[in-house]
């Protein structure tokens, strides 16, 4: 919606306008700041890094940390850089979010249009899952994988990323079909579809915005994950986010801040990527499903 | 409410078998994950219960030593700091990021050129992850090299800000952080808010001489209630979560200043080797969650089986 | 939309199993997974001299690098392994968490090996209490730390006289001239650990080894008590008056950095501040001196990296060749010329390492015959993980001036008595 005032006069409109913008602008700062700070100190040499203004745009421009970043760091004992983990980490998270959507799809389907005694005491308990901390799951949950035979495994990864994105795909899923007209889906009934078909042909075509909003969360979340992918991948399965912390947080080793910036941005590149493709969508879909109007 | 599995008579053609299954297929779909998440959720919260009652160090162990762990747990002053940190992190970061995330959405709202550039620029930081923005930040508000060294070179040699190496002012410090990665997201949820608003109604209004300012009060911001109350959810189990981005800033620094429940339970059980403190301290942050949660939850079944 | 999402499922499906299937293909033979926390850098790289050694010998290296919080992640990822049935091979290790392992009845023994090597005759017996538990050994030493070191700028020093202070009065002295210059006398990095390094040399300077063990290692509630640790604390307060204002917060080498660039005069850090020196092309003598804290020549507070082996029936074998490679003289000399630390077993000789890492060498020989070859608290080598982080809040506490020298005492008494 947009409430211009009327006509105050263009004068006043247009003074007021430049304030907007002004606004609008000083905030953008605000939040470009650390990303400009990292880049701009990813392309700067060591010592220039050491001894100078941390604003300042580099003298000497060089590309070398994020060559090393990518693939010439050392990380653990061989000299990969980031390169063969963002594979794993792409392994882990397309599966992950792909079946977390399809049971967020599911459960939300069943919890609107297929309602059973009970089903709100179910939706309450998968939405309280949400807001647990994911620091006490870490021991019980390792001794689970270890039972099932998935301990340092990325199918593991995949299934504990699935398993606390429950609630939340569920929550959105939930609450967008709630705004779907029923009749729609009487009128089908009528016609023979059932629990099936109507999903699948219903339904799901018309989930774009919902999908979107998804997908960004899912993403985001198991994407920048460190904690589950530290303790419950073995050597061959870390993800980037495990990587990076081994390549920057090293406690006695030497700060390379150039190469950890350059190597922090590679590591972001895949999310904001998704962010600025989907970012449209993303607020239609916040609208329709997760901020319930 | 749409309660149609209930209502609705099978269709003719279909054998009594047939029917059957369609009346239970919508539980066996919801049933995986009702089951994951009685297991690896509520599960582990009542392992997590029997554990602060333990005597465990640095596995499990099955020891009962009653109400010990809570009893040392309330005695350890880390734990007090933690919570009054809590208290006013909390506050202040919900706070903020509520007024920031709406007056954003508000200035957005009014038919901006270069939405399509500004949104995305706003909602990013949501996208990071803390282990390296927050040496950013840390950097930024180090006063060696950050913008009070910034501010010298430019001439501003009064400039002072040196909050960060400040026991008393260093959890403003985080809260400068996690406004800056959260407030955009909050400003996306009250942009759909606002999106979804009947412009008729504001018309209306309009027409009736209110100001811009009263129609955003009476009208606007009285409708916005759903998004208020999902913004606070979020924000207020962020907060009460918050761990990396402490981790990466200030290390609960200086001393330990800026300790929340989340790194304080974090440390006891995994670096102090007193999992049973830690589980003590979860148990805590659990109750602490849920009596955030609970009512909103409660709100949602009974306000979203109502409004359609 | 739906047909789109099942085929990228399938997909990434097939990956997984592609992925998973060629990791297990390559399980055949020997093989170690190594859980450690040199992630990054040189260190890193000299573990590789590890791998390359094992790797001559059959024995494939599965590497398993997690940084972070000076090893805190890498044990939470110990326990989340351990708990699965899945615990690594090797871990990397620090004192009383070798310890705390053993009791858990979960590390492999090394007897064999370290019998036929003889360790016992070569490691200093100070390692050999953790590295033994319950008279076997369980861990393989790789190295000896010191902490008890001071790192000085060459040109500031001999700006202020160039002599080495050998007790309190003239280390303070020397700080105070360091001050006329107009750089920072200490370069100081306000993180508990270095907090509680620095306090820690000022304990055994002191009040002496003898009191360092009644205090620091016995945990003596008279020794924690008394006017000598408030001394310590006044001691301490009196350092923070040759500090920047930035010091809380700031990262080892960022401090040590300060020294390279002669903004500060010197550092009370470990021997791994040397590879810092080293990566500037600084040179030991020429542009930076070392010397032993003032009042502490002839005591050495160690940390040592060690690994443990986790006990795993199938892999004995490969288990004991890792151990013995890593007390290979050879690696250990090439591994620690890089590390800055001296070899674990003193029967090695010092003709390769640069002058400090000699004067290291003779000082850990000449500490460990004398019994002063003690545990650095700062590095878990002293006090259990519970104590050493209640010694860790009130030195830091303290530091950052929410105690006096007196109230410091006090607390810290109490907390460690309540973590006992």
């Amino acid at each position: 919606m947009s409430a211009e005032a009327g006509t105050t006069g263009a004068r006043q409109s247009r003074l007021s306008r430049a304030l907007l913008y002004a606004l609008l602008i000083v905030f953008a700062v605000y939040y470009l700041l650390p990303l400009f700070v990292m880049l701009v100190n990813s392309v700067k040499p060591l010592s220039e890094i050491r001894g100078g203004n941390m604003l300042a745009l580099p003298h000497e421009f060089t590309t070398a940390p994020w060559k090393s970043a990518w693939n010439e760091a050392q990380i653990g004992v061989s000299a990969t850089g980031l390169a063969p983990y963002f594979i794993n980490s792409i392994l882990m998270v397309v599966p992950a979010v792909a079946i977390s959507l399809i049971v967020g799809a599911l459960n939300g389907y069943v919890l609107t249009k297929w309602r059973f005694p009970g089903a709100n005491v179910v939706f309450s308990l998968l939405l309280l899952s949400c807001f647990i901390p994911f620091q006490i799951v870490l021991i019980p949950m390792a001794r689970i994988l270890g039972i099932i035979g998935l301990a340092g495994s990325i199918s593991g990864l995949v299934l504990v990323h699935v398993v606390y994105g429950i609630g939340f795909t569920t929550l959105f899923f939930r609450n967008y079909y709630e705004a779907f007209p029923t009749e729609l889906i009487r009128a089908a009934q009528i016609d023979g579809a059932g629990f099936w078909r109507i999903f699948t042909r219903i339904l799901l075509p018309s989930s774009g915005p919902i999908v979107v909003v998804t997908i960004i969360w899912q993403f985001t979340n198991i994407w920048n994950d460190f904690l589950f992918g530290a303790s419950f991948s073995g050597f061959d399965s870390m993800p980037m986010t495990v990587a990076l912390n081994n390549l920057v947080s090293s406690s006695t080793g030497v700060k390379e801040y150039n190469v950890h910036f350059a190597g922090a941005i590679i590591a972001a590149l895949p999310t904001l990527v998704v962010y600025i493709v989907s970012g449209r969508y993303f607020v239609r879909g916040l609208m329709a499903g997760a901020v319930k109007g | 409410m749409s309660t149609i599995a209930q209502a609705s008579v099978p269709p003719a053609r279909a054998s009594g078998a047939r029917a059957r299954l369609q009346n239970w297929l919508p539980r066996l779909v919801l049933a995986p994950s009702f089951a994951a998440i009685l297991v690896f959720v509520y599960g582990f919260i009542l392992f997590t219960v029997y554990l602060s009652f333990t005597d465990s160090t640095i596995l499990p162990r099955y020891g009962l030593v009653g109400w010990a762990n809570y009893e040392r747990l309330w005695r350890l002053p880390n734990w007090w700091i933690a919570l009054e940190n809590l208290a006013i992190f909390g506050a202040l970061y919900i706070g903020i990021c509520v007024v920031i995330g709406l007056f954003l959405a508000i200035l957005l709202d009014q038919k901006i050129r270069g939405e399509g550039v500004l949104r995305p620029i706003y909602l990013y930081p949501m996208a990071l992850s803390f282990i390296v923005t927050g040496t950013a930040w840390k950097w930024f508000l180090d006063p060696g090299i950050g913008l009070e060294q910034v501010m010298h070179h430019w001439g501003w040699t009064s400039f002072h800000f040196t909050w960060i190496k400040d026991t008393e002012m260093a959890i403003y410090c985080v809260v400068i952080a996690a406004v800056w990665q959260s407030s955009g997201f909050v400003m996306a949820m009250f942009l759909a808010g606002l999106r979804g608003i009947d412009n008729e109604i504001l018309r209306a209004a309009q027409i009736d001489g209110a100001s811009t300012f009263q129609i955003y009060r009476r009208i606007v911001i009285p409708q916005l209630r759903p998004a208020f109350l999902s913004a606070f959810v979020v924000l207020a189990h962020l907060a009460i979560k918050s761990y990396d981005l402490v981790v990466a800033l200030t290390n609960a620094g200086p001393g330990r200043a800026t300790e929340l429940p989340a790194t304080f339970m974090y440390s006891y059980t995994f670096a102090r080797n007193s999992m049973g403190v830690g589980a003590a301290s979860a148990v805590i942050m659990l109750m602490m969650i849920a009596s955030v949660i609970v009512p909103y939850v409660y709100a949602e079944i009974r306000g979203g089986g109502n409004e359609r | 939309m739906f047909r789109r999402f099942a085929t990228a499922l399938a997909a990434s499906a097939g990956l997984v199993a592609l992925a998973t299937g060629a990791a297990s293909a390559q399980d055949s033979g020997q093989s170690v997974e190594v859980l450690h926390w040199w992630t990054a850098g040189s260190e890193a790289a000299a573990l590789n001299v590890l791998k390359q050694n094992l790797e001559k010998e059959g024995v494939t290296w599965k590497d398993m690098p997690v940084a972070g919080g000076a090893g805190t992640e890498a044990m939470t990822v110990l326990r989340a392994r351990v708990t699965s049935g899945n615990a690594p091979t090797a871990v990397q290790l620090l004192g009383f968490d070798v310890t705390d392992w053993a009791k858990q009845g979960v590390l492999a023994n090394l007897d064999p090996v370290a019998e036929e090597e003889k360790w016992g005759e070569v490691i200093p017996e100070a390692l050999q209490s953790f590295a033994k538990y319950d008279g076997h050994w369980i861990a393989a030493p790789v190295n000896i730390h010191s902490t008890n070191w001071i790192w000085i700028n060459k040109a500031a020093f001999d700006k202020a006289g160039g002599k080495q202070p050998t007790n309190w009065d003239e280390f303070i002295a020397l700080l105070d001239k360091m001050k006329e210059q107009g750089i920072t006398p200490l370069a100081y990095g306000g993180q508990a650990w270095q907090d509680t390094t620095v306090f820690e040399n000022v304990v055994l300077s002191t009040g002496g080894p003898d009191f360092y063990k009644k205090a620091i290692l016995d945990l003596d509630s008279e020794a924690l008590g008394s006017d000598t640790m408030k001394t310590v604390f006044e001691r301490m307060t009196q350092l923070r008056g040759y500090v920047d204002d930035n010091f809380s917060g700031r990262d080892w080498n960022l401090a040590t950095a300060k020294v390279i660039d002669g903004s500060a005069g010197l550092q009370i850090m470990g021997d791994w501040a040397k590879g810092e020196f080293r990566n500037a092309d600084k040179k030991a003598g020429e542009d930076f001196v070392c010397f032993r804290f003032p009042g502490t020549q002839g005591d050495v507070t160690f940390n040592s990296d060690m690994f443990a082996m986790f006990d795993q029936k199938s892999n004995v074998e490969a288990q004991r060749k890792l151990a013995s490679a890593i007390e290979d003289p050879s690696f250990q000399i090439a591994f620690n010329k890089v590390k800055g630390s001296v070899p674990a077993r003193t029967d090695i000789p010092a003709d390769e390492f640069d002058p400090c890492g000699q004067k290291g060498m003779k000082d850990v020989k000449e500490a460990s015959a004398n019994g002063t070859l003690m545990g650095s608290l700062a590095h878990g080598y002293a006090a259990p993980a519970g104590v050493k982080n209640a010694f860790f809040d009130v030195v830091t506490a303290e530091f950052n001036g929410q105690y006096d020298a007196s109230e410091a005492v006090e607390q810290l008494v109490n907390a460690v008595e309540g973590a006992k």
